[in-house]
């Protein structure tokens, strides 16, 4: 099977976010990156799916050339190939420019499913998996947190509001992969040296205009410091009355 | 606290490739989420994680630089030196468990073992199925090996091995124990199988220190081991000690891995301890403190890895290694005592990691050549004289 994994580069997790003076964007100096939490599952889910029925991942990124080391990581955890569509303005492509450069790639590629994640941890936009599936005319499930794949079609359950629905969907499809899909394995020291020899690719991503743009960005409010409201039972009471009036929460 | 930030004063992250970054991150992501959690457990009950040592094989911390052939990851000595940081960040029982396999019991395999003797043991200890010890000290020889006790005779096709080795790290789990014996015509190796009779590795209890790892006596009595398990490559004392040479190049990076693990424990603690109204790390005190653990740090990273392009070059020497073996673990050890200090009674507490750090790097200052041994190696070395007797 002709499997694609979309990742996207972010800053890691324990960084401590800062906006930069235009107010328009968070600073990028001394930032460190990782693979986006969501997308570790979804190229888990790619390498497993091939192991289970033949083919090749590739692994699919807009970004900087730096994000190599991402790629690198993706494929010293069974992935055989990487593309990497360059582009340097890539931080302010909307939803929508992002999932058509992909499309067009994977078009190109001939990809019969594709994993991403659910959303990317620094933007929490949730919308580029969808958005790339409408643009390739093709099924799409997403938060999937079990799945069972065939040769030209898949069964798949995700957790909604209403509780876990079942799938059945036709490949090709567009999967965004929910936390409890699967758990990433580590990249062990024999995958890093075969890393080295596979295929990383640097393309220009297709040009498309932007239709949304972020004009502010601004941290949520330091959070308010705490109070001890009482002591001992007497607290109980306090508590309440707390919660009640000025929580508003009881 | 929050996940562990590695100190790097010098942006030294710029040196290295970034196949050399991704072993290290990969060792560290593991260690983190794999080990941590249950490492204060484990040196609490005084035991190794022996539950872990397939999931070791399959990262494969387990003789990395070993050739693909059989069954290593064929990398490069600084990715070694990474992968031995990474893992002292966790525990030095854990490194010592790797630097043992490897650089201790693969390594001679496969620089003074027969074809078949690489093909039977160096795959499975790879992958973590067979554990391997190595046996030099004794109750009566440490930093004088030479004067070895244990003996191997010639008995037709076979040896007989009798004596007693100590502190053997791994010797109760080990499937093959290197023992090192005297013949009529010098030191000699030998693969001891376990379950071979007269052969023993009884567990030493009681100790304060490398609590999460195993250490045992070799008990040697009557011993057959066939002409076909001796390693007929090691020749002399020599073969053992540059099986050291090896280790003590892991442990000069391992050391530093349990300093940086100290240190951000100890920055990170006194950022937020408020003690006489405010932050202790806004105490001047506390600032020199911290000032003198970075820069001591700093410079054992810088020395690592020199010493790492050195060794891949094939140009380091064990004098060189001597060297950073001493700073490094002595540093670790100074920074150790001082984080601990800097955490006041928490200090003392296997909730925090500083303590048990503490408490290892006195067995890494005693094991392969102590302190005062590498001072000697140091003075020979500069001044031509050795000064051991
Ligand atoms: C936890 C642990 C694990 C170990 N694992 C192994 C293992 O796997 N395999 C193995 O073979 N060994 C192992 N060892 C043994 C270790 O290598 C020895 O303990 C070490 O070499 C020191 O020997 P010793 O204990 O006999 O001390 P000694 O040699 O008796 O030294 C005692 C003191 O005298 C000093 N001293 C010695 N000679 C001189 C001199 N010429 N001049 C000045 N001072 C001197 C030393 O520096 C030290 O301070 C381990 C030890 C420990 C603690």
């Amino acid at each position: 099977m002709n499997i694609v994994a979309c990742i996207k580069r972010v800053p890691m997790t324990e960084t401590q976010a800062k906006v930069t003076a235009d107010g328009q964007s968070l600073d990028t100096s001394g930032v460190e990156y990782m693979t986006s939490f969501y997308d570790e599952i979804a190229v888990e889910e790619a390498v497993k799916t091939k192991e289970k029925l033949g083919g090749e991942v590739t692994v699919l990124t807009i970004g900087p050339s730096d994000a190599t080391k991402q790629i690198r990581e993706c494929l010293a955890k069974g992935s055989d190939k990487g593309i990497i569509l360059t582009d340097d303005a890539w931080a302010l492509r909307d939803c929508r420019s992002t999932a058509k450069a992909l499309a067009a790639k994977v078009q190109e590629l001939g990809g019969e499913v594709v994993f991403a994640g659910r959303q990317a941890t620094d933007r929490d936009n949730a919308s580029v998996g969808p958005m790339l599936a409408t643009y390739l005319g093709w099924a799409c499930v997403t938060d999937v947190i079990e799945l069972e794949l065939e040769a030209d079609k898949g069964v798949a359950k995700r957790e909604s509001e209403a509780g876990v629905e079942t799938y059945e969907f036709s490949l090709p499809a567009v999967i965004t992969c929910q936390k409890d899909l699967n758990e990433p394995r580590y990249a062990g020291l024999k995958g890093i040296m075969a890393a080295k020899k596979k295929p990383v690719e640097e393309v220009p991503a297709a040009e498309e205009a932007s239709q949304a743009e972020v004009v502010r960005v601004e941290l949520p409010p330091a959070r308010k410091e705490g109070r001890v409201v009482g002591e001992g039972p007497d607290a109980v009471e306090a508590l309440m009355t707390a919660l009640q009036t000025e929580a508003k929460v009881l | 606290m929050d996940a562990f930030r590695q100190l790097d004063y010098m942006n030294l992250d710029d040196e290295f490739s970034e196949e050399e970054l991704m072993v290290r991150d990969a060792i560290r992501t593991w260690v983190g989420e794999r080990f941590m959690p249950t490492v204060a457990e484990h040196f609490e009950a005084g035991t190794f994680p022996t539950e872990m040592t397939g999931e070791l094989g399959e990262l494969g911390v387990f003789g990395p630089t070993v050739p693909e052939e059989y069954g290593g990851a064929g990398m490069n000595s600084v990715s070694y030196g990474l992968i031995c940081q990474e893992l002292e960040r966790g525990d030095s029982g854990l490194r010592s468990f790797v630097s043992v396999q490897g650089s201790l019991v693969m390594y001679p395999i496969l620089a003074y073992g027969s074809e078949a003797q690489k093909r039977e043991w160096l795959p499975q200890m790879a992958s973590g199925q067979a554990i391997g010890c190595f046996g030099l000290t004794e109750p009566d020889f440490g930093s004088n090996p030479g004067g070895m006790l244990t003996t191997a005779k010639r008995d037709g096709d076979d040896w007989i091995l009798n004596g007693r080795k100590m502190w053997i790290t791994n010797g109760t789990v080990s499937q093959v124990a290197v023992v090192w014996a005297r013949t009529e015509d010098g030191v000699r190796g030998f693969l001891v199988r376990e379950g071979t009779k007269g052969y023993s590795a009884p567990e030493q209890k009681h100790k304060f220190s490398l609590r999460a790892s195993i250490t045992s006596e070799l008990v040697l009595e009557d011993v057959r081991v066939p002409e076909s398990d001796r390693l007929p490559g090691a020749i002399g004392l020599k073969a053992p000690l540059s099986c050291l040479t090896q280790a003590r190049y892991g442990i000069a990076w391992g050391a530093t891995g349990a300093a940086l693990a100290c240190f951000d424990e100890a920055l990170q603690y006194a950022g937020e301890r408020v003690v006489f109204d405010k932050p202790l790390a806004g105490f001047q005190l506390a600032q020199k403190k911290l000032a003198d653990m970075a820069t001591d740090i700093t410079l054992a990273q810088l020395a690592q890895l020199r010493l790492g392009r050195l060794k891949d070059a094939g140009k380091v020497t064990p004098a060189q290694v001597s060297m950073f073996k001493r700073n490094n673990v002595h540093k670790a050890l100074e920074v150790s005592r001082i984080c601990r200090d800097m955490l006041g009674a928490n200090g003392i507490s296997l909730e925090y990691n500083v303590g048990r750090h503490m408490c290892n790097l006195e067995s890494v200052i005693t094991y392969e050549g102590t302190h005062d041994i590498h001072t000697l190696a140091i003075g020979h070395e500069l001044t031509g004289i050795p000064a051991y007797r």
